[in-house]
């Protein structure tokens, strides 16, 4: 049986809801500024597609729309995965075992890892096309001009989603290890909490990212 | 009784050596460090400022190239603006006063109050890399595309700017939730004092608008080491873009800058003019106010950059909303002192300082927000006096003034009255003759950034050099006359808010006072 470590509050918060409200209200906010850097690249995103409807159109053909659906189906599980376990550390009683809760982070980490992966056939083949961020790309498949616009922004929207990916994946593996530990029962589960909001977030990001990139054009 | 020791300046003693300092999650302490650490940031950025009016003493080559000139006043706009202002009041006073107003032990997170702190090191340190690199000429705009294919360290530099910008989104993240979660039991939102309301709508703002800096920057990273083309005309890109995405959060920083100088000022002008704030909510509702605005105006810094006159008339019409909040405060600081006890101590001369520095900086700022008389001063030295107005005459002063007021707090020890007086009259006088020759220059047409001028301008810019001297000198005495009371130590016989209605809580050694929140009985 797992031993469960009893939750103490930071000395200057006065209870542990003050605790758990402020931490919240900390992650919600941390989103907020998410969202506001990631609206840049959709705003560069919105100017250049005006800019140049035709080649957007184009290029944005050059993407496997079924790769990203499937990348698209792996992040919404993982969302559920995830929701599922913050249910589960909130359930969970102190001094009972929380395999469900370390199934559960698991799995999402398992997902985000599959995201990751299919996402690196996708680069790699367009890297092998010369299809390549800035003044490294040397694709000759598309007609229209300024195409090296399209690429260069979906590298850097992808890119930024992806080290997103990757350090919720350290999040959430740092959650895990805890979890492990029994840290996390019905009184206490914070981290878990909070980790998953954030989680949330790079899954919703990626909800607007497939459909401009892969299907709107 | 045992929380209230806390409050004590024993903090300082806490714990010894430099690690003590470095790892410490006192709101306190980290306050102190970040005030020596913008201080700094202040001399150097003040050197290079030095440096650049000694160059302009005549026309043409003085003592250094043009290229040296550029790279000057590069690093004095980005150590002021990235560096010293932004993190000034909210990071050095804020985070010493903000619990204790609002009667909490600490920050929310104090680790990541600590974190902020680290990385806005971080953040310097990697900035003056850029300057022992090769430096910077490209302005602290980094306008685009002169910035993404000019060599020397500009990605260096901006990565610097970049991380800075994580710090203050850190610590106005901490200020929120703190203002929102931490207050001591029935002290309400209209009970904080105004310096409060002033962090939390500066709070506000560096929460929303440093993110977009940070994109924006990325780019601009992302342009110079791959060309990826979408700010440069040359590949494709839009160059005016950058300019929305920059101004977008430089507009706002404006804000960022102003609003705790502002908070500053409210408390300063109660407790020397002995009376209760005047207009209470009006001065709190005016921050959130003056914060909601400032995302809506970020345009009027484009007026000759090609965007559409029709976006030129509506954002020269939303800037002119500004001087509505902004003249509200003024009015209700103005009303205070009327028929107040005025007493001049130091903090009080800085006060009233930047009652008159800036309403000089805001009116003439309604000038520039209009677009006609805008494509006459755009770039001219009019707009150099006017903003120095408002963020050296505005925020920076108000910073001192903060500083004199919480001095004996925060180390329970009494500077000299004499030369602090004496620095904040020197300061007044320099800053005017710097300053004020400006706007005549830029109004006759002295462009700003330039390393040589007609002749005819010769005097007025010497007159102007002068002035900047009578401020170093200002500045150097206030430094030393602060610094010589920490030497001197010893408990300050009799403090300058010693009069002031404290909020009742015991307050060991010098009293905070918080009179903006008596002022409700």
């Amino acid at each position: 049986m797992n031993t469960i470590v009893k939750h103490h509050h930071a000395h200057h918060f006065a209870s542990a809801a003050q605790e758990f409200s402020a931490a919240k209200m900390g992650m919600w906010l941390f989103l907020v500024t998410e969202v506001l850097l990631f609206s840049g690249l959709f705003l560069g995103y919105a100017v250049m597609k005006t800019l140049y409807p035709e080649m957007w159109h184009e290029a944005s053909h050059h993407l496997d729309w079924k790769l990203g659906g499937l990348n698209t189906l792996v992040l919404i599980t993982s969302s559920f995965t995830m929701a599922l376990a913050v249910n589960a550390a909130q359930t969970n009683k102190a001094g009972e075992k929380n395999a469900r809760l370390v199934g559960l982070l698991t799995a999402t980490i398992l997902l985000a890892g599959c995201f990751l992966v299919v996402k690196y056939f996708e680069y790699s083949h367009k890297f092998h096309d010369g299809i390549l961020p800035g003044a490294h790309y040397t694709y000759g498949g598309i007609n229209a001009p300024n195409a090296h616009l399209f690429f260069g922004l979906y590298f850097l929207m992808t890119g930024l989603h992806g080290f997103h990916v990757v350090v919720g994946m350290g999040v959430l593996t740092w959650v895990l290890l805890r979890a492990k530990k029994g840290h996390f029962y019905s009184e206490y589960y914070t981290p878990v909490e909070v980790g998953g909001l954030y989680w949330h977030l790079v899954d919703l990001i990626w909800i607007y990212l497939f459909p401009l990139l892969y299907l709107v054009g | 009784m045992q929380d209230n020791a806390h409050h004590d300046v024993a903090y300082l003693h806490d714990g010894k050596g430099l690690k003590s300092w470095l790892f410490t999650l006192d709101h306190k302490r980290i306050g102190v460090m970040y005030l020596f650490g913008v201080l700094i940031a202040f001399a150097l950025g003040g050197t290079f400022a030095l440096l650049l009016r000694t160059e302009l003493l005549t026309p043409g080559k003085t003592f250094v190239e043009a290229d040296t000139y550029n790279r000057f006043y590069t690093l004095h706009g980005a150590i002021m603006v990235f560096i010293f202002i932004i993190p000034s009041i909210p990071s050095a006073l804020g985070n010493f006063v903000l619990p204790l107003h609002l009667g909490a032990k600490d920050v929310a997170f104090p680790r990541l109050n600590l974190l902020s702190f680290w990385i806005w090191g971080i953040g310097t340190i990697l900035a003056l890399l850029a300057i022992v690199l090769g430096g910077v000429d490209t302005g602290w705009t980094f306008y685009t595309p002169y910035s993404s294919n000019v060599g020397g360290a500009v990605t260096m530099m901006t990565f610097a700017a970049f991380v800075l910008g994580f710090s203050s989104i850190l610590t106005g993240l901490n200020f929120i939730v703190t203002v929102h979660k931490m207050r001591a039991p029935g002290m309400g939102f209209f009970r904080m004092p105004l310096f409060v309301w002033a962090l939390y709508a500066t709070a506000i703002l560096q929460v929303m608008a440093t993110p977009v800096l940070g994109i924006t920057l990325m780019l601009l990273m992302a342009e110079r080491l791959l060309g990826i083309g979408i700010f440069d005309p040359a590949l494709g890109g839009d160059p005016v873009l950058y300019q929305h995405f920059f101004w977008f959060y430089s507009h706002p920083a404006v804000y960022i800058m102003i609003l705790p100088g502002m908070g500053v000022i409210s408390e300063l002008v109660t407790t020397f003019s002995r009376k209760n704030i005047f207009g209470y909510r009006a001065i709190a509702y005016s921050s959130l106010g003056i914060g909601i605005i400032s995302f809506l105006v970020w345009g009027h810094h484009m007026f000759v950059s090609g965007q559409s006159a029709y976006a030129g008339m509506v954002f020269s019409f939303l800037t002119y909303l500004v001087a509505i909040p902004t003249a509200i405060k003024v009015v209700n600081w103005v009303l205070t002192m009327y028929k107040g006890s005025i007493s001049f101590d130091t903090p009080m001369l800085w006060n009233l300082s930047f009652l008159i520095l800036f309403t000089i900086g805001g009116l003439t700022g309604i000038f520039l927000g209009s677009m006609g008389t805008d494509v006459h001063l755009h770039d001219t030295y009019f707009v150099v006096a006017h903003f120095h107005y408002v963020m050296m005459g505005g925020t920076a002063i108000a910073f001192f003034g903060g500083i004199h007021y919480w001095w004996p707090k925060m180390f329970g020890v009494l500077y000299k009255e004499g030369p602090g007086k004496l620095s904040a009259i020197l300061v007044f006088i320099g800053f005017n003759i710097t300053f004020f020759t400006q706007f005549i220059l830029g109004s006759r047409g002295m462009p700003r950034r330039y390393y040589n001028y007609v002749p005819e301008f010769q005097t007025l810019h010497q007159i102007s050099t002068l002035g900047s001297y009578i401020l170093g000198v200002g500045f150097l005495i206030m430094t030393f006359n602060l610094l010589s009371s920490l030497k001197r130590g010893g408990r300050p016989p009799r403090t300058p808010g010693v009069r002031a209605r404290s909020s009742g809580r015991r307050r060991p050694a010098p009293p905070s006072p918080t009179t903006s929140t008596t002022r409700r009985r």
